[in-house]
């Protein structure tokens, strides 16, 4: 089995992710990162399980979609609560927190 | 397989039809109605109430043509033929072993309740277009009622206890939604989690009870009719076989007959019937004529066999369910009494009626009891829906009977007849329907051997016609008072806050005339349809006028039957209906002149008894508590129980902890003491101080990293994992 080129696969998508929640300004297309990367360790785990032979990283992968399905919803919320108050999505312009 | 196959194919072949075959989409109906008012109600032109007045009325169609064939069916058979019921199971779904099926059990019993729940369904839900007008919750008070009776006709069909139980239950979880409908007041929230848990209470008998029934029953019924142990055919055989252990088949009678006495408002968990009246009264109406407190009856008819060996019904002496019934007759009949509320005088009079059909069940007289079941919903959903057109259109929303009613008769013609009509047929006036069920339940009860008992429920037939007497007086007879005279029309809004929707139904109709005024057609239609019923239903089993005349026990009795004890009529006589006719007459009477003097004329010697009498006034004050049982429940064993709990959990904090504790803490004084002096001083603070100084630096050093910005964040966070990864590769290399 290649499961190099799966790694691979993986290890882009991970990385065209982290660019993403780094790069982005867009509180919507960073969400949308994140969710890249979830689906890059998805990728991993069901490599690793078609070569162990186990179930558990299908379970696993399973349980992840459910939780980032979940996470997507509340992630969108906060975006919209954010946007009635401040009219603006852009994470730069989110900086109460500095120090 | 079958007990009956070998007699049945000697016999004519029974008819049947696609009413009876398909009896079980009677209350599918509504649970999709209820699906679909919920998902697309408020976007319909009717908010939703259309899908529930026509689901309602497709059940009463499929239902009176199962009852249509009912009685074809019945006819096909000859006289001495048992009358097979329509029964269909399904597995519904399978648990270690257990089979849990669904299914229809359509026998006279089962056909004649649907028909009734749907047809006091339909007009309910009619007559709630116009009082719920403009409702804050119209959509969802809708689908609450369509679920409820969805709930009712799914139990009354059921074919085995496990769908029984479910919608037993879906009918407590809509009462508890309908009652708090209008939960903004605080006593409505209340008034719904008192039904709520009281009928719970009751509930956890029905678990006990169908799990000893089952466990017991299964292997028999397996062996021989080849259904589960929740089967209630296959119950009923078990029961009557001689095979069950008395111990076990008593104790399981008792534990299902404690969740009809929750259900059904039997003393003494009767406390929540009458504070259920908070909720909007159409489900009042609907609540206490056919559904919900009928249940518990229901259950008592329908598993009548486990009841009948298991409490000894027709054995000497009395049985727990006569004398439950009997106690629950008299006193609520007295309660009635001192209520100056409309809706309770009829919850006690509900509460009081529920007790002569327990009293009938108990003491044999099966198939009138459940002909009371059927006269008893036309008139009392009559009474309660007369007592809503009151409050809608005369009182303004005012249930008060002494303040905001009286003289209604001329301003309210159609109401004032029905509720006439229905007042007579409940005291059990000759030809009204009352008379032919409560007098034919007291004959039996007689009759089969029960004096005392008989001559309970003619003091409580005498007691029905006082109370309903004084109340048809209040409302209908001598001078307006209060809203009725057209006081107080502005001002009482305030009152009513928690009836908004109706005021804003008051505001919607301000131009007209605003004092009292007859209610719309969408109130008196379903009002008058139902005084017609109440006034000929019982000609269904008319028992003074012969054989030829008792139909319902033709069509609804079951004869011949291996799972239905034989019972045996009493044969009418007018010299025992006379009797307790001139009962019913002098209660009416006495009553009358006891009204008149007291409310209208104002003779000095009645005015005031309860005061200047001392026993007189304690009884009245015995009865305005309602026995104290309220306070028993919520002062005495809910606090007896939480307490001592409550206590002991204080006096542990006091003495045990506390004393602990402040040991502890004197020593340590002393303690703390040298080491402030010494090591906190010199050592503890030179380091925090230097800590302090050094943090301080460090803070400063590293502030620009907490920019605020989140993307900043999130590439320290990468780049920390990244070189912990390297590192993590590294090491492992």
């Amino acid at each position: 089995m290649f499961v190099n080129q799966f790694l691979f696969l993986a290890a882009v998508l991970f990385c065209i992710g982290v660019y993403g929640v780094v790069a982005r300004k867009n509180a919507v297309l960073m969400l949308m990162s994140i969710e890249l990367i979830l689906n890059s360790v998805n990728i991993n785990l069901l490599t690793f399980a078609l070569r162990s032979g186990s179930t558990d990283g299908h379970v696993f992968a399973l349980y992840i979609i459910a939780v980032a399905a979940a996470e997507v919803g509340v992630g969108l919320g906060l975006v919209l609560l954010v946007y009635r108050n401040k009219k603006t999505i852009s994470l730069d312009d989110l900086s109460e927190m500095r120090g | 397989m079958n007990l009956f196959a070998s007699e049945s194919e000697v016999l004519a072949p029974l008819a049947s039809g696609w009413f009876l075959e398909h009896a079980w989409l009677i209350p599918v109906v509504p649970a999709i109605a209820f699906a679909l008012i919920i998902l697309i109600g408020k976007r319909l032109p009717m908010k939703g109430s259309e899908l529930g007045v026509l689901s309602m009325l497709s059940s009463l169609v499929l239902a009176a043509g199962a009852g249509y064939q009912w009685i074809q069916r019945t006819n096909s058979a000859s006289e001495e033929q048992f009358v097979e019921p329509v029964i269909k199971s399904w597995s519904w779904w399978q648990s270690g072993g257990f089979n849990f099926g669904i299914g229809q059990h359509i026998d006279g019993l089962s056909v004649l309740v649907l028909i009734v729940v749907a047809f006091i369904s339909t007009l309910v839900q009619i007559y709630s277009l116009e009082y719920l007008r403009g409702d804050r919750r119209y959509t969802h008070f809708f689908a609450a009622l369509t679920l409820f009776s969805g709930g009712m006709l799914a139990m009354v069909l059921a074919d085995n206890m496990m769908l029984f139980l479910l919608g037993w239950e879906i009918m407590g979880l809509c009462s508890f939604m309908l009652i708090g409908h209008w939960w903004e007041d605080d006593a409505n929230s209340r008034a719904a989690l008192k039904a709520f848990f009281t009928v719970r209470t009751g509930d956890a008998g029905l678990l006990v009870g169908i799990a000893m029934l089952y466990f017991s029953a299964n292997d028999w019924t397996q062996e021989h009719l080849g259904v589960s142990g929740f089967s209630i055919r296959g119950i009923s055989a078990w029961a009557l076989s001689g095979e069950p252990n008395s111990t076990v088949i008593t104790i399981a009678a008792v534990a299902l007959f404690i969740a009809c006495i929750g259900k059904s408002g039997q003393f003494p968990l009767h406390t929540w019937l009458p504070d259920a009246m908070a909720g909007p009264t159409p489900v009042s109406s609907l609540l206490h004529s056919s559904t919900m407190v009928v249940a518990g009856v229901y259950l008592v008819a329908r598993l009548y066999p486990v009841f009948f060996v298991g409490l000894d019904i027709l054995g000497s002496g009395g049985n727990l369910i006569m004398i439950i019934g009997a106690i629950t007759i008299v006193i609520s009949a007295a309660l009635a009494f001192v209520q100056n509320d409309i809706k309770r005088v009829l919850a006690y009079s509900t509460v009081s009626q529920l007790g002569y059909m327990m009293l009938g069940l108990g003491a044999g007289a099966w198939m009138p009891a459940v002909f009371h079941i059927f006269t008893h919903a036309f008139f009392k959903a009559c009474l309660f829906l007369g007592a809503g057109s009151i409050s809608h259109s005369a009182s303004h929303h005012s249930f008060d009977m002494k303040r905001d009613m009286g003289g209604l008769r001329k301003v309210m013609p159609i109401t004032f007849v029905t509720w006439i009509i229905s007042t007579l047929a409940l005291c059990g006036v000759f030809p009204f329907s009352g008379f032919f069920s409560k007098d034919e339940i007291i004959d039996n009860v007689g009759h089969n051997g029960y004096t005392n008992f008989m001559i309970i429920g003619l003091v409580g037939a005498f007691m029905t016609a006082a109370y309903m007497t004084r109340a048809t007086y209040l409302t209908f007879f001598g001078e307006p008072r209060g809203a009725s005279a057209g006081e107080n029309l502005h001002d009482s809004h305030a009152d009513h806050d928690a009836h908004a929707a109706h005021d804003a139904h008051a505001d919607h109709d301000s131009h007209e005339a605003h004092g009292p005024h007859e209610s719309g057609l969408l109130i008196t239609v379903p009002l008058m349809i139902l005084s017609v019923l109440a006034l000929g239903s019982g000609f269904l089993n008319a028992t003074p006028f012969g054989e030829s005349w008792e139909r319902m026990k033709l069509w609804v009795e079951p004869r011949h039957s291996e799972f239905a004890p034989e019972l045996h009529h009493a044969p009418f006589t007018w010299s025992k209906a006379s009797l307790s006719l001139l009962i019913v007459f002098m209660g009416i009477a006495i009553s009358w002149l006891i009204s008149t003097r007291l409310f209208t004329k104002r003779d000095p010697r009645l005015v005031g008894l309860t005061q200047r009498v001392k026993i007189l006034g304690l009884g009245h004050k015995f009865l305005v508590n309602k026995y104290y049982l309220d306070v028993l429940y919520e002062k005495v064993i809910v606090r007896s129980i939480a307490y001592p709990i409550a206590n002991a959990a204080y006096w542990f904090n006091q003495n045990i902890l506390d004393g602990i504790l402040h040991g502890f803490a004197n020593s340590t004084r002393k303690l703390s003491g040298w080491v402030y002096q010494n090591i906190d001083q010199r050592i503890v603070d030179g380091t925090v101080n230097n800590s302090a100084t050094l943090t301080k630096s460090i803070g400063t050093a590293t502030q620009p990293t907490q920019s605020g910005k989140v993307s900043q964040y999130g590439a320290l966070l990468f780049s920390a994992a990244a070189i912990a990864a390297l590192v993590l590769v590294i090491i492992n290399t």
